[in-house]
């Protein structure tokens, strides 16, 4: 069998014969802090590539294509030149919030990647409180980007700061709130026991219509945190020219745009997990026969599989809508989504009380 | 309005005012203090209404300037010249742009290009040119740039 | 000029949108006075691409003056040196042949579709949808084509001389001409369905950016922003110039003021201009492309003022002749000066995203407000 976790056992196996405990754990941390960070950036080039080539297929052009085999090296090229560019500091800005801002941004993409199952058994750490960590930590993401903003000293960050600070804190709440939907559904915060739990079918077919409503508003709402278009008004070009990142570059800018795709990986990864059973194969009730056929498709390419056809799915919306006005983007929230996902999750609990669900 | 009727018009309310009517259109001439007048009777009159500039500019005679104003109707489609004869050495005119509000940018423009100050008009300033212009009106054939210019 | 000041008095916050800046398309530079998100005040600094082409025109013979035009309203270049031709020919009594009249107004049209398609890009990406630069590229792309193919250029095509076009067509001309047409037929509805019926859309430009009728008089804004605010205001129909009394198009209204009414007015002109094309692209007569001139032209001593419907607008060429070989004086009233002028009236009060939806659809192009 060749699944992460077997190759996460043997490791652990051969690490623990070879050194005392204490060793053993300091060298798994390290190669677990090696791999997030190794992810980071190879989310980072996988997905700006995915992003061009999906922006090229949808506008009748080729994309890159220089590059390696069909351009796919295109994005380390970019790496490179942004790596070796000078990393400006504007003359009027506070330098320590300035050059502080993008690393957050990192970080707390780094963080959210703990609680997440990549495949049966293989997840950095199943804690049981793990959708009320993602929550927590991706809030955080807000005071990067205001920091940025501020720390600019320019006022078209600023205003991007501005916007993108009401737009992070009014969307959670429908965010959370149809998260909260699957947790009343499943009775438990662990990741680890939500994926379980669809074990006889994902929450997206289990749940009827309340739970589409969730999905749906999930997305949209997700969308909206990680700033990507049609709500993308904190680095609206044609109205802020870059909004918060104007006065970066190098590798400062380098590290929002990562930072900016590999949330996008985390918000679909735990929408796929959270509707779709992450790495749990398609199974429907209790079909035997259907759901060993499916188990053999490894657990890792299911949960990678829901990832990035959600994934593409946020591309999709970014390359055909429009962008919305800041007022109508609060409006939406408060007005729909918000009032929306709260009878919505009364619904949910209802169905949970009342066993309505399959 | 044909030229006839719009030329015994204007007479009545200005008797001074002279014509020309070898070019496309009927060409006014009125005196600087009577325009500011003939044009409120032009814009608001039943008969005429000429709600529309779509031009209004300034020709440099090198003795003096002329503002010509292009007026048109947009309900009745007839269009009339009204040319303003002024002092090269102090042009000044009353505004127009109280009754087209267009007439504020291309004023502001004649005022640049020209020198020729506008009378109440509620923001006369550079459009075009930038700062330390003022002064210089580059369009007036007496204009010399030595660098920039280079005659054929 | 330019304010240097972080905030007003008042607390209001002052940005400078330009002179480079992704949504003025060019060097427009645009003091704005913001209370939030909410604009007090819009003030345009222009001249940044200012190249006195007036005062240029008056040392250029009258043959020579008209390839500096193109240069104003780049994206209707045609139609620019078309308005030069026509008011040179007005003073000169010039008889243009009917060849020459026909070609003149299908370039006028195809650069009029040309344009609208450009804007219709360069709008949706204003708006933050990146998507329809490209699809409205592949069709303009078939037109530079055909133009390159004739005029031997893609953008400032010099092609309309006095008394006529500089070039008889090319023989692929009218085949690809029609080729145009099929493709355009087979493509314009994926403009609906990729902007126009897309609610985020409809929601950005309706009620935004309100002209009435009144007012769009009153700054002199013309063509497909003036038609938007229900003022019939096209060139080619009241004070029609060649044979265009002759052709059937209809004029294109709404009444609703609005830039979604804008934006509908383009999009039909462009189906109109389709038929302008198709009425005349099997009927070009046959005979001369250029009347005959003299080799240097002398206007009589006079004015002579010509208006036409360029893409943006109303252009007006007004010669001041003193009976030499070169003008005496040019004014180009440009449709997009005046056409600017009305966006302080429009944008106050609304949102700062709806500035940009507002300068889209009043389709400002840069060196031709400049000149």
């Amino acid at each position: 069998m060749w699944s992460f976790s077997h190759i996460a056992d043997l490791l652990h196996e051969w690490l623990s014969k070879t050194f005392n405990p204490t060793f053993t754990l300091i060298i798994e941390m390290v190669l677990a802090g090696v791999a997030v960070i190794g992810l980071f950036a190879a989310l980072g080039l996988v997905l700006v590539i995915m992003e061009r080539k999906v922006s090229a297929w949808i506008q009748i052009r080729l994309g890159p294509n220089r590059v390696g085999p069909k351009g796919m090296f295109q994005s380390l090229a970019d790496t490179l030149k942004l790596l070796v560019k000078e990393g400006m500091t504007p003359d009027g800005a506070d330098k320590f919030l300035f050059n502080l801002a993008p690393f957050i941004a990192m970080i707390v993409a780094m963080l959210l990647m703990a609680p997440i199952a990549f495949a049966n058994n293989f997840q950095f750490w199943d804690m049981n409180i793990g959708v009320l960590y993602i929550s927590a930590i991706s809030s955080i993401s807000v005071i990067s980007i205001l920091m940025a903003g501020w720390a600019s000293n320019n006022k078209y960050s600023l205003m991007g700061a501005m916007r993108s600070g009401a737009q992070i804190v009014s969307y959670e709440l429908s965010a959370g709130l149809s998260v909260l939907s699957v947790v009343v559904l499943t009775g438990s915060l662990s990741l680890n026991d939500i994926i379980h739990s669809q074990e006889n079918g994902w929450w997206i077919f289990k749940g009827h219509l309340p739970i589409w409503i969730s999905f749906i508003t999930f997305i949209i709402a997700v969308t909206a945190e990680t700033n990507r278009a049609p709500f993308d008004l904190a680095e609206a070009e044609s109205e802020l020219t870059a909004g918060f990142h104007t006065e970066y570059s190098g590798m400062k800018f380098a590290l929002f745009f990562l930072a900016e795709y590999v949330n996008v990986f985390i918000v679909c990864a735990i929408g796929a997990t959270l509707f779709l059973g992450g790495w749990m194969p398609f199974h429907i009730g209790h079909l035997q026969a259907f759901n060993h056929v499916m188990d053999y498709i490894p657990s890792s390419v299911w949960f990678f599989g829901k990832t990035f056809f959600l994934i593409f799915v946020i591309m999709w919306f970014r390359w055909t809508f429009p962008r919305l006005r800041i007022d109508q983007l609060l409006n939406l929230e408060w007005k729909y989504l918000l009032p929306i996902s709260m009878i919505n999750l009364l619904l949910v609990t209802l169905m949970a009380i009342m066993g309505w669900h399959f | 309005m044909q030229q006839a009727e719009l030329k015994d018009i204007i007479t009545e309310w200005l008797p001074g005012a002279t014509f020309d009517e070898n070019g496309q259109w009927l060409n006014v001439n009125v005196e600087p203090k009577d325009l500011h007048l003939l044009a409120v009777k032009l814009r608001n009159h039943e008969h005429t209404q000429f709600d529309y500039c779509f031009c209004l500019t300034c020709v440099d005679w090198k003795t003096h300037l002329t503002m010509v104003y292009h007026l048109d109707s947009t309900k009745f489609r007839h269009q009339v010249v009204v040319k303003v004869k002024l002092d090269a050495a102090k042009p000044e005119v009353e505004t127009v742009s109280d009754l087209w509000k267009t007439a504020d940018f291309h004023e502001r423009e004649v005022y640049e290009m020209f020198g020729v100050h506008f009378i109440n008009h509620p923001d006369l300033r550079l459009l075009i040119l930038p700062d330390g212009w003022e002064g210089k009106n580059p369009l007036r054939k007496n204009f010399e740039d030595p660098i920039n210019m280079i005659k054929l | 000029m330019i304010e240097e000041s972080f905030t007003t008095a008042e607390g209001d916050l002052v940005i400078n949108v330009g002179p480079q800046h992704p949504a003025t398309h060019g060097v427009l530079h645009l003091v704005i006075t913001l209370n939030g998100e909410t604009i007090k005040k819009v003030e345009p600094h222009l001249g940044y691409i200012h190249r006195s082409i007036e005062k240029m025109s008056e040392s250029l013979t009258y043959r020579q003056f008209i390839y500096v035009t193109s240069r104003m309203d780049y994206l209707s270049a045609h139609i620019n040196n078309h308005a030069c031709a026509l008011c040179v020919e007005k003073g000169l009594q010039i008889e243009v042949p009917g060849r020459a009249q026909s070609i003149r107004i299908i370039m006028d049209e195809l650069t009029r579709i040309a344009s609208h398609e450009l804007w219709w890009g360069a709008m949706s990406m204003d708006l933050g949808a990146f998507t329809p630069f490209f699809h409205a590229f592949r069709e303009r792309e078939v037109i530079n084509e055909i133009m390159e193919e004739t005029c031997g250029a893609r953008l400032t095509m010099n092609y309309m001389v006095p008394g006529g076009v500089m070039a008889d067509i090319h023989p692929n001309f009218q085949r690809r001409v029609k080729d145009f047409i099929t493709l355009y037929k087979k493509k314009i509805h994926e403009y609906d369905e990729l902007i126009t019926g897309n609610i985020i859309f409809q929601n950005r430009m309706k009620n935004v950016g309100y002209l009435s009728s009144e007012d769009a008089i009153a700054y002199g804004v013309t063509g497909p922003a003036g038609r938007g605010s229900g003022v019939s205001c096209d060139v080619r129909k009241h004070s029609p110039y060649e044979i265009y009394d002759k052709l059937e198009f209809d004029e294109v209204l709404e009444t609703a003021g609005d830039s979604f009414a804008r934006y509908l007015v383009r999009i039909r002109e462009m189906n109109q201009s389709v038929r302008i094309i198709e009425q005349l692209i099997d009927n070009i007569p046959d005979g001369d492309f250029q009347a005959k001139t003299k080799a240097v032209l002398k206007l009589p001593k006079g004015e002579f003022y010509q208006r036409v419907e360029t893409a943006r607008g109303e252009l007006g060429v007004y010669i001041v002749s003193e009976g030499g070989t070169t003008p005496y004086r040019i004014k180009y009233r440009s449709p997009g000066f005046s056409n600017l002028s009305a966006l302080d009236h429009m944008a106050r009060g609304s949102k700062l995203g709806d500035l940009v939806a507002m300068m889209g659809t009043l389709d400002l192009v840069i060196p031709d407000i400049d000149r």
